[in-house]
Order: C-alpha cells, then sequence, then structure tokens
C-alpha cells in the first residue's frame, strides 16, 4: 500500500532552493577556505597578490589531483595507502626518462607516467579484487613494497630541474588566463571525475558499492570490476601527480612522496568523503585538498608560529568528520520522516 | 549525489560494517566460543585446545621459530646474547603498542594516534625535565598525557559515533601538532644518566634488556585480559557483531572506550621509554611507528576486520619483524630490502589464507552443486 | 556440505603452516644469499683476517652530498687497506641511527665514521662501540664531544659564516632585510654557522644596515624548502636575500626563485652543490654561492680513522697526522680536524667541477 519513493531524490516538500543548495556537502569545506582566505587577506594583503595567489594555485594542484583520485577509491569502502609510494615511483621514472631521452616528446611522457600508475594501481586492486583481502591492509603492505622498489631503482640518484626539458619545467610557471598550466589540468581531472562519477552508469555503482556491496553484488552490479576500476583510476591520477611533480619541484629521488598518504586521505576527509563509502564527492575533495595546502600558506603568512599548522589540521579533520556525521544523521532521519508521511 | 545513511559499526576501511556472509571464508569456529556463558562442553575443550596448536596465532610462533633458526644459520654473529639485547631493545616500543592495538583491532576498531601520542609524551617529558620538574611527577603526567589522548579518541568513537579510522587519523595530526607546540624544534637531552643507563642496561648474563620486565608484564597483562577473562572473551564478539554483542549483554560502548584509554596509555609509557632510550626528548619521536604496529599486528593473525586474533600471535608478528630487520642490518643489506620483505610478508600473509579460503569455497560450492544435481538425478529417478 | 568436518580444516590448517614457513624460509634464505654477497664487502671483525674495518654511518643514505663525500672515504679506505662499508637509515631523524650503530658494535667495526642527526641520541650506542673497541670519528655533523674522539670539520665554521654574508652582503648592496632557510632545526652545523653569521651582523660595522628578520627550517626536504622559501617572501615584502647553507635546501629556494617574479630580485646564497646549482647560476637567479670538496671530507675522516687505530693521534689538541695526499692535518680545540678553505662558486668557474 505504501508509495516507495526509496529511489527518488529527496527533494522534500516546501524547501527552498537556497536550503537545499546550502545543504550540500561541499559548502562546509568551501566556506572554510572562503573564511580562511578573507582573514588571511585582512592580515596580508600580499597573500592574495598575483604571485600569490599562482603559488596557492600550484601548491594545491598535485593534493588536489591525488584527493580525487584517492577519494574515488574511498567511496567504493577501500582505501588506498601505497599512493604516496607511487607517485615517488612515476616522479623518480619521469626524471629518469627525461635523463635517458631528453629529446623526447612531453606528451608520450605524460603517457608513461600514466601508464605506470594505472598499473601500480592495477595491481592494488587485483589483490583487493581477486584474493578478497581488505585494502588497508594490502595497500599498507605495497607502500612498502613500492617504496622499497624505489629505493632500489633509484639509490643514491636524484635528479634536478636542469635535467628536465626547460619546457616541461615551464609547465609549472606559464599560465592560461592567470591560472598555471598544471592547475588547468587539475581542474580539468577534477570535472571529469565528478562527471563520472555523478552521471555516468559506472560511477554512480560506485557510490552504490560503498553504501552496500553485498546488495549491489545482488542488484547485478558487477562489484569486482568496479572497484578495479577505481583502483586503476586512482593509480592513473596518482602517475599524473607524479609527472607534474617533477615538473614542479626541483629534485626526484628514492624518497620522492613519502609520507604523502595521510595528507592525502585527510583532504579526502576534510573534503566530505565518508571514510566507509558512499557519500562524498570529489569535487569536496578537491577543496579539501586546496584548504589543507591553503593552511600551511596562510599559516606562514600571517607569521604565526608554523608549530601549529599541524595541529590545527587535526582539528580541521576531526571537525570535518563530525560535520559529516551529523549531516547523514539528519539525512538519515529526513528519509525516515519523508518516507512515513509518504506512506 | 547518492546519500549513505546507515550507521557502520566496524571501522576500518575495506569493509565498512561486518558482512556476515563475507566470503573470505576467514569466519570459522573461533567465533562460536565468543561470549557464551555456558559451560564447554568436552568437544569444544578437544577443539580449543587443537586450536591453540594449529590456530593462526600458532602458526606465527611456528614461524617466528624458523625465522630465528634460519637467521641464526645465515647471519654471521646473529645467534649471540649481543642481539638478543640490540633487538629486543628495537622491539619493545612496537612490541608494547602491539598489545593494546590487538584488543582495538579485534573489537573492529584501529587506532593510528599511537605515535603522536608518544612523540606529545616525549615532548612533555622535556619540557617538564628542562622546567625543573622531579621524575616522579613528569611520569605521573605523561600518564595522564595518555589516559587524555586515548579517552578522546574513545569519546569521539563511542559517545559521538565517528569512525575510528577518520578520527584517528585527525588525533594523529593533532598530537604530534600539540607536541611540536609544546616543544618546538628543541631537543631536551640531559636527563639523569642513571635513569638512561637503566634503560639500556641488560639482565645479567642473559642480554635481555632490564626493561623487558616491565614489557613482559604489560604482554602477560593483556594475554589474560583478552583470552582468559571474561570481559576478553567479550571483544572478539564485539568485533565480529556489534549488535549480537550488544543484545547478549555486552557493553560495546564501554568496552571500546577503554580499549582506546589502553593504547593511550601504552603509548605514553613508550614515549617515556624512547624518551629515555635515546636520552633525548623531541617533537619527531617515535614518528611513523604506528604503521609498524598495524603491519605486525596483521602479520600475527589478528583479522582487520576484528572478531579474532591472540596475543602469542601478535608477539610472534612483532618479533619476525623485529629479527629480520636486524638480522639483514647485522648482514649489511640495504633497508631497502627490509622494506620489500616487510611489504611481502604483510601482503603475502593475508592474501594466502585467502586465497585458499577462496579456492576452497570455489571447490565447496562446486561439489555442493554436483551433489544437489546428483540427488535430483536419483530422486527423479 | 554446509560445515566441512574439523579433520578438512586441521588440513587447511596445515597447509597454511607449511606455506607460512615455506614463506618465511623463501625470505630467509633470499636474505641469506644476498646476505652471502653482502658479507663480502660487510665489515669483519677486527684481526680475524687481518683487515681492520671502518664504516660509514652518514645522516642518511641516498643523499647526492654524501654520495660524494662517502666516495672520498671510500677512495682512501682502499688505500689504506681497510674494509670499507656504508650502512645508515633511510630517513634522517634522530633515532634512527641507533640500531646500525648497535650492529656496528656487534660487528666489531674498528672505526665507525658517523655524521649524527642528533647530537646526543646516538651518544648511548655510541659509547657502547667505544666499550668494544671502536674508535669514533664524527664527520659534518658532530655529536657531543663526550661521545667521539675527533671532528672532522670540513671548513672553520666561522670562515663559511664569513663567505656566505660577505656574499649576501655583496648581492644585495650592503643593507637590507634578509632571511635564513636552514636544513633541520637541530642540526649541529646548521646551527653553528647561523650563530656566526649572526654575530657578524651584529658585530661588523659593514653589514649594520643588514637585518636577519626570519630563520626557517626545510628540514632538508625538496619540497618543504620549497613552501619555506614561498612563506618568507609572503610573510616578508621588502626581503632582499635568503641565505641557504644547506644544498637542499639552497636548490629548492633557487627552484623557486626562478619561477617566480621574485627571480634576480630577491638574492639568493648559502651551500649548494655545483651540479645542483649550475642552471640557476646560467639563468642569473644565483650569482654565487660556496661550498668545499665534499670527497676531501671523507678522504680525511678514513685517514684519521687510521690514525686513531694505530695510536698516532688520541684526539688531543696538538696531535697531527697524514692523511694521504692531502698532506698533514692537526687536531685542534676539542678535538676538531679541519680539512681546508671553503671554495666559492661563481658563473666564470662552475663548470670547472663535476659534483
Amino acid at each position: 500500500m505504501t508509495t516507495s519513493h526509496a529511489l527518488a531524490p529527496s527533494t522534500g516538500t516546501g524547501r527552498s532552493p537556497i536550503a537545499s543548495l546550502v545543504r550540500q556537502r561541499e559548502v562546509p569545506v568551501a566556506s572554510a577556505l572562503v573564511v580562511l582566505v578573507v582573514v588571511t587577506t585582512i592580515a596580508n594583503p600580499l597573500f592574495v597578490s598575483s604571485q600569490g595567489v599562482k603559488d596557492l594555485m600550484l601548491n594545491a594542484t598535485i593534493t588536489v589531483i591525488m584527493a580525487v583520485g584517492l577519494g574515488t577509491v574511498i567511496i567504493t569502502n577501500n582505501i588506498d595507502l601505497s599512493v604516496g609510494s607511487i607517485l615517488g615511483l612515476v616522479a623518480f621514472g619521469t626524471g629518469s626518462v627525461f635523463a635517458a631521452a631528453p629529446d623526447i616528446p612531453i606528451v608520450l611522457v605524460f603517457l608513461i607516467g600514466l601508464a605506470l600508475g594505472a598499473l601500480l594501481g592495477a595491481i592494488n586492486g587485483f589483490l583487493v579484487t581477486v584474493a578478497r583481502v581488505p585494502s588497508l591492509v594490502i595497500t599498507l603492505g605495497m607502500l612498502y613494497i613500492y617504496r622499497g622498489v624505489n629505493n632500489a631503482w633509484a639509490g643514491g640518484q636524484q635528479y634536478f630541474a636542469g635535467d628536465r626539458p626547460a619546457a616541461f619545467g615551464r609547465l609549472s610557471v606559464d599560465t592560461v588566463l592567470g591560472v598555471p598550466v598544471i592547475t588547468v589540468i587539475a581542474i580539468v581531472v577534477v570535472v571529469l571525475v565528478a562527471v563520472f562519477l555523478a552521471r555516468t552508469r559506472p560511477g554512480r555503482d560506485l557510490y552504490a558499492i560503498g553504501s552496500d556491496d553485498e546488495a549491489a553484488r545482488l542488484f547485478g552490479i558487477p562489484v569486482s570490476r568496479r572497484v578495479l576500476t577505481a583502483f586503476v583510476l586512482n593509480g592513473t591520477l596518482t602517475g599524473l601527480a607524479g609527472v607534474l611533480y617533477a615538473s614542479r619541484f626541483n629534485s626526484v629521488g628514492a624518497t620522492t612522496g613519502t609520507g604523502l598518504e595521510l595528507d592525502i586521505v585527510a583532504a579526502a576527509v576534510v573534503g566530505g568523503i565518508a571514510i566507509f563509502g558512499g557519500s562524498g564527492s570529489v569535487v569536496g575533495a578537491a577543496i579539501g585538498a586546496v584548504l589543507l595546502t591553503t593552511i600551511t600558506s596562510s599559516l606562514t603568512a600571517l607569521n604565526v608560529d608554523k608549530f601549529w599548522q599541524q595541529a590545527i589540521v587535526g582539528v580541521l579533520i576531526l571537525t570535518a568528520i563530525l560535520v559529516e556525521r551529523i549531516a547523514s544523521i539528519r539525512k538519515a532521519r529526513r528519509l525516515r520522516t519523508s518516507e512515513a508521511t509518504n506512506a | 549525489m547518492p546519500e549513505q545513511t546507515t550507521t557502520p559499526s566496524a571501522a576500518t576501511s575495506g569493509v565498512g560494517p561486518r558482512r556476515a556472509s563475507s566470503a573470505t571464508g576467514a569466519v570459522d569456529a573461533d567465533h562460536r566460543d565468543a561470549g557464551r556463558v555456558d559451560p564447554e562442553s568436552a568437544s569444544e575443550r578437544r577443539l580449543r585446545r587443537r586450536r591453540r596448536l594449529t590456530g593462526r596465532g600458532a602458526i606465527m610462533v611456528y614461524a617466528l621459530l624458523g625465522t630465528l633458526i634460519v637467521c641464526s644459520l645465515t647471519v654471521p654473529r646473529f645467534a649471540s646474547v649481543q642481539t638478543t639485547g640490540f633487538l629486543l631493545l628495537d622491539a619493545i616500543p612496537i612490541l608494547m603498542i602491539a598489545m593494546p592495538m590487538a584488543l582495538v583491532i579485534i573489537t573492529g576498531e584501529i587506532d593510528l594516534s599511537v605515535a603522536s601520542t608518544a612523540g606529545l609524551t616525549s615532548a612533555a617529558m622535556g619540557v617538564l625535565w628542562a622546567a625543573g620538574w622531579g621524575i616522579p611527577e613528569i611520569f605521573v603526567v605523561c600518564v595522564l598525557i595518555g589516559v587524555a589522548c586515548g579517552a578522546l579518541n574513545g569519546m569521539l568513537v563511542t559517545t559521538v559515533g565517528l569512525p575510528s579510522l577518520a578520527v584517528t587519523i585527525g588525533t594523529l595530526a593533532l598530537y604530534r601538532g600539540l607536541a611540536l607546540v609544546v616543544i618546538g624544534d628543541n631537543a631536551v637531552a640531559d636527563f639523569p644518566p642513571a635513569l638512561t643507563s637503566f634503560f639500556t642496561s641488560k639482565i645479567g648474563a642473559t642480554g635481555i634488556p632490564t626493561a623487558m620486565i616491565g614489557v613482559a608484564v604489560i604482554v602477560v597483562f593483556f594475554g589474560v585480559l583478552l583470552h582468559l577473562s571474561s570481559f576478553g572473551r567479550t571483544l572478539p564478539a564485539i568485533g565480529f557483531s556489534r549488535e549480537a554483542a550488544s543484545f547478549v549483554g555486552v557493553h560495546v560502548g564501554r568496552a571500546k572506550f577503554w580499549m582506546f584509554v589502553s593504547t593511550g596509555v601504552v603509548s605514553a609509557l613508550v614515549g617515556i621509554y624512547w624518551t629515555l632510550r635515546y636520552s633525548s626528548a623531541r617533537s619527531d619521536n617515535a614518528t611513523g611507528i604506528e604503521l609498524a604496529v598495524i603491519a605486525a599486528v596483521l602479520l600475527g593473525g589478528v583479522s582487520i576486520f576484528g572478531g579474532r586474533g591472540s596475543i602469542p600471535g601478535v608477539v610472534a608478528g612483532v618479533l619476525i619483524i623485529s629479527s629480520v630487520s636486524y638480522a639483514l642490518r647485522l648482514g649489511g643489506i640495504s633497508d631497502v630490502v627490509l622494506n620489500v620483505v616487510t611489504g611481502l610478508l604483510l601482503v603475502g600473509s593475508v592474501v594466502t589464507p585467502s586465497l585458499i579460503a577462496v579456492i576452497g569455497a570455489k571447490r565447496r560450492s562446486r561439489r555442493s552443486a554436483r551433489e544437489v544435481l546428483a540427488a535430483s538425478e536419483t530422486a527423479a529417478a | 556440505m554446509m560445515f566441512t568436518t574439523s579433520t578438512k580444516r586441521g588440513a587447511r590448517r596445515a597447509l597454511a603452516t607449511a606455506a607460512a614457513l615455506a614463506g618465511v624460509a623463501l625470505v630467509a634464505s633470499g636474505c641469506a644469499l644476498t646476505a652471502g654477497s653482502g658479507d663480502d664487502d660487510s665489515s669483519s671483525g677486527s684481526g680475524s683476517d687481518g683487515a681492520q674495518s671502518i664504516a660509514f654511518v652518514p645522516k642518511q643514505l641516498n643523499n647526492p652530498y654524501t654520495d660524494v663525500v662517502l666516495g672520498g672515504g671510500e677512495d682512501a679506505s682502499s688505500a689504506i687497506g681497510y674494509d670499507y662499508s656504508v650502512v645508515g637509515p633511510l630517513e634522517a631523524s634522530a633515532s634512527s641511527q641507533v640500531t646500525f650503530i648497535n650492529t656496528l658494535t656487534q660487528q666489531g667495526a674498528d672505526v665507525i665514521v658517523i655524521a649524527a642527526n642528533d647530537p646526543d641520541a646516538v651518544g648511548p650506542a655510541l659509547q657502547e662501540a667505544r666499550d668494544g673497541g671502536a674508535k669514533i670519528v664524527a664527520f659534518d655533523s658532530d655529536t657531543n664531544p663526550d661521545y667521539r674522539d675527533v671532528f672532522i670539520s670540513q671548513v672553520e665554521a666561522k670562515d663559511v659564516a664569513l663567505i656566505q654574508i660577505r656574499q649576501m652582503s655583496e648581492q644585495i648592496g650592503g643593507e637590507g632585510d634578509i632571511a635564513i632557510l636552514s636544513a633541520t632545526a637541530n642540526a649541529t652545523n646548521q646551527n653553528e654557522w647561523i650563530k656566526y653569521i649572526e654575530e657578524e651582523v651584529d658585530t661588523n660595522p659593514d653589514y649594520a644596515g643588514i637585518n636577519i628578520v626570519s630563520k626557517v627550517y626545510g628540514d632538508d626536504d625538496d619540497a618543504k624548502s620549497f613552501q619555506e622559501a614561498q612563506g618568507l617572501l609572503q610573510a616578508n615584502p621588502d626581503l632582499k636575500g635568503i641565505i641557504s647553507p644547506t644544498t637542499v635546501g639552497i636548490a629548492a629556494t633557487a627552484r623557486y626563485l626562478s619561477t617566480s617574479e621574485y627571480k634576480g630580485k630577491v638574492a639568493l646564497t648559502g651551500l649548494g652543490l655545483p651540479n645542483e646549482m649550475r642552471e640557476f647560476v646560467k639563468d642569473g637567479t644565483v650569482t654565487a654561492f660556496a661550498l668545499w670538496d665534499p670527497a676531501q671530507l671523507g678522504y680525511v675522516a678514513a685517514y684519521a680513522g687510521q690514525a686513531l687505530v694505530d695510536g698516532t693521534i688520541t684526539g688531543a689538541e696538538g696531535d697531527t697526522f697524514e692523511a694521504g695526499d692531502l698532506g698533514e692535518r692537526t687536531v685542534g680545540a676539542d678535538g676538531i680536524v679541519i680539512v681546508g678553505p671553503p671554495t666559492e662558486f661563481d658563473a666564470d668557474n662552475i663548470d670547472d667541477y663535476d659534483f
């Protein structure tokens, strides 16, 4: 007798569009970012000078790309702790490729980096889906293994900016309409992945898998294939980040990327992605990444003791999880009551 | 955007809420006794005895013995009293934290903030010592810091209901950040030599560090707690199915809260040990050991899903990793190999039983399908 | 049927046990194979096969500057006839070197040459090594003097500071705000140089117009130093120059400056590796910087170790010893041995060097 509205999006009778806009998951983290920038600019106007803004965008680029990739994996209720090691391998690989073949077309180097990242992501994905092992454990082990491979391959060898073509390095300097080229790449990535997750069948399936993978399997979703896709996507994006790292920074070697993984997870969590999957958006993860990288620069610009920085990041993460939890509880309550009233 | 509305109970990514029909096949008779109050039947006792010798924990102990034998034979000078001392001194922090961490993971949660708690404690020690406080007072403050850190984690996870993976990533940053705020970039190094040499001293001619006595007390305490006390038997139940455990009358929230407090306290003790062993209080002390602890705990047979694990297995896991690292270093092999070996051990230890279970399940389902087919044929005939 | 019998489960367990043991045995035998080959280069006990052993423990492995130093050490060691080995952590943290010192103690190394991440954290381990008969030579970054026999310093610490502030003053016209971008806050050598720079700025009338406004730490990490450089320029818009007495820091800062609007406007000097800095000297970001020949550092350290073992020196002030091709060296106050004067690099001579 009850009309089931379970599958229809909850519009809610009489709710203004403004209210539903405000309730979007990305709002808390975006407003935090806005507040941070405004406060810092008031204290130090140099923060939004053209160089300052360029620096902010450049700093955030690599973290944004990685957060988008890792966010996709987290949405499926998995995690990939090996992203730092993957970045290191691809960055060093990029340096090696340029050192071995200095005239190689830059596009080809990008493709090599993406392919290497995809391969490493696929290994993780296979282990998680075929061997049915929890991703936390697998990717923790792969973190060690990939780092060991990086150390064995690189040894004491480091490649510096001078070993790479100037045109490659200029990707991090030149701008398009005031936005650095590599940041444009990052924005394109965010848009593409966001559209993939929200508008395509395989993308939406990822949310279903994250919510309840047994139900998804019963529903007919090819869970293993989708999860593998998510890991490969994450690996590819991390590979892209690795190539851009080699463009932006000076040296690539054995220790590149060590310790990045928890920063990226933090960015995704702060951006509203639930650690259990099933909700959140990569746009939020991207904003979370921007927020965390901006805090570093903001504290320096404010001359705040840099020692407070990590503590502030910790508080931000806890706040973000709290906000996400409150939001999901209220959503659950609203869905329950809307079902009851519609029954 | 699709929204999540269920409230997950288990904390570790990769599973989320525990699925009773988990296809790993890892669900076995270990769970049957969890939380039961009726006396065991003779067959159950027999089963438990057999499991003690062939369960995952026991396997790791055999593996440890095997590792020690192989290392003694292949790496010169490994089989010596000096090795025992140095190896154990390095292993103590990981061994200590692995004890409460195993219990936390068994209840289905995780705690990534342990290294930061140790670092915060170390920073506090340095600052208070430089300010002239006495050692006993400093110890008390450090333990209280551990309690506070653990209690904050526990409260956020149990009372507020946040996922422990995310919470402890946040507190990992927060506590390490507080350590930086407390002591900054300074290092305090002038601790009383009597105290610092105590922590590096050994018992007589055995080579075992004197500090191992305290560590042994901690290991025995957690071992008895998990395996022999009635409270301890509720922990795997909580990890296996939180709802079922609370239906049976287990106070899930309280149990988890105290588990987090215990990781906090033991991390504080590790902070004290670290500071005095190296005679150096710094904000970056003990950075990164949370991953080593988790790797050792998982290697020791504790399931990341929660609900399963044994203390002897975890002790063996810690000692295996410590022995292999020390053996490699003694043999002059670069840490590069050590990284790869640790990773392979971890991946292999989880993939192998899982693959065996998956293959076994496939074979079982094929066999039962054949049996059903045969039965229907005879019925039709 | 639904439940397997316990014997089947037992069989599966036995299989798992065997697999685990086999896995461990495989891994361990893999180690044994590499240990077998590693044994040829790793240090053996003194006297057992006649050759003395010398082991270098740098701040961390896989660091290009360190690799040059170690190269010099290896050359000297083979000239002397000692067994040479390098052990060290992959990450430069205060306590990570201790376990390696312990293994060296156990192996009975005759000389341990160490660049300390933290002057005190390695103390108790070094003391134990000494009790076992090892001689301790510190190089590059000193330990607490109680724990070592001599300290090999690449240059007079004060000279390094004087050169850097002079170069900076020349480049900014003798007055303005400057900042310092260092490595880790505890590094002994860094703090010494910074101390002398600050003293010089305070006391020398030539530098009266110069103001040190900030000190930041890049922890010898490329990305972190990069961001610290950004922060410096944002927080101090009138900054005229940055001194970075660390090769990682100066390279990262140079990269930032050369890709930003500050290129050519903010002076940069410090200690850098010619190979790393060549590009920035050529494109005008950096005018001049300094260093020394790192290989000589390792070279002298090895000879100092030999002198200690032979009893030629004890680390007391006034002792002298022969440092191979480099001639005689004297032990100064506090057991410090100076290798030589620093070298200044600029566009004219940078192509002459390859390290």
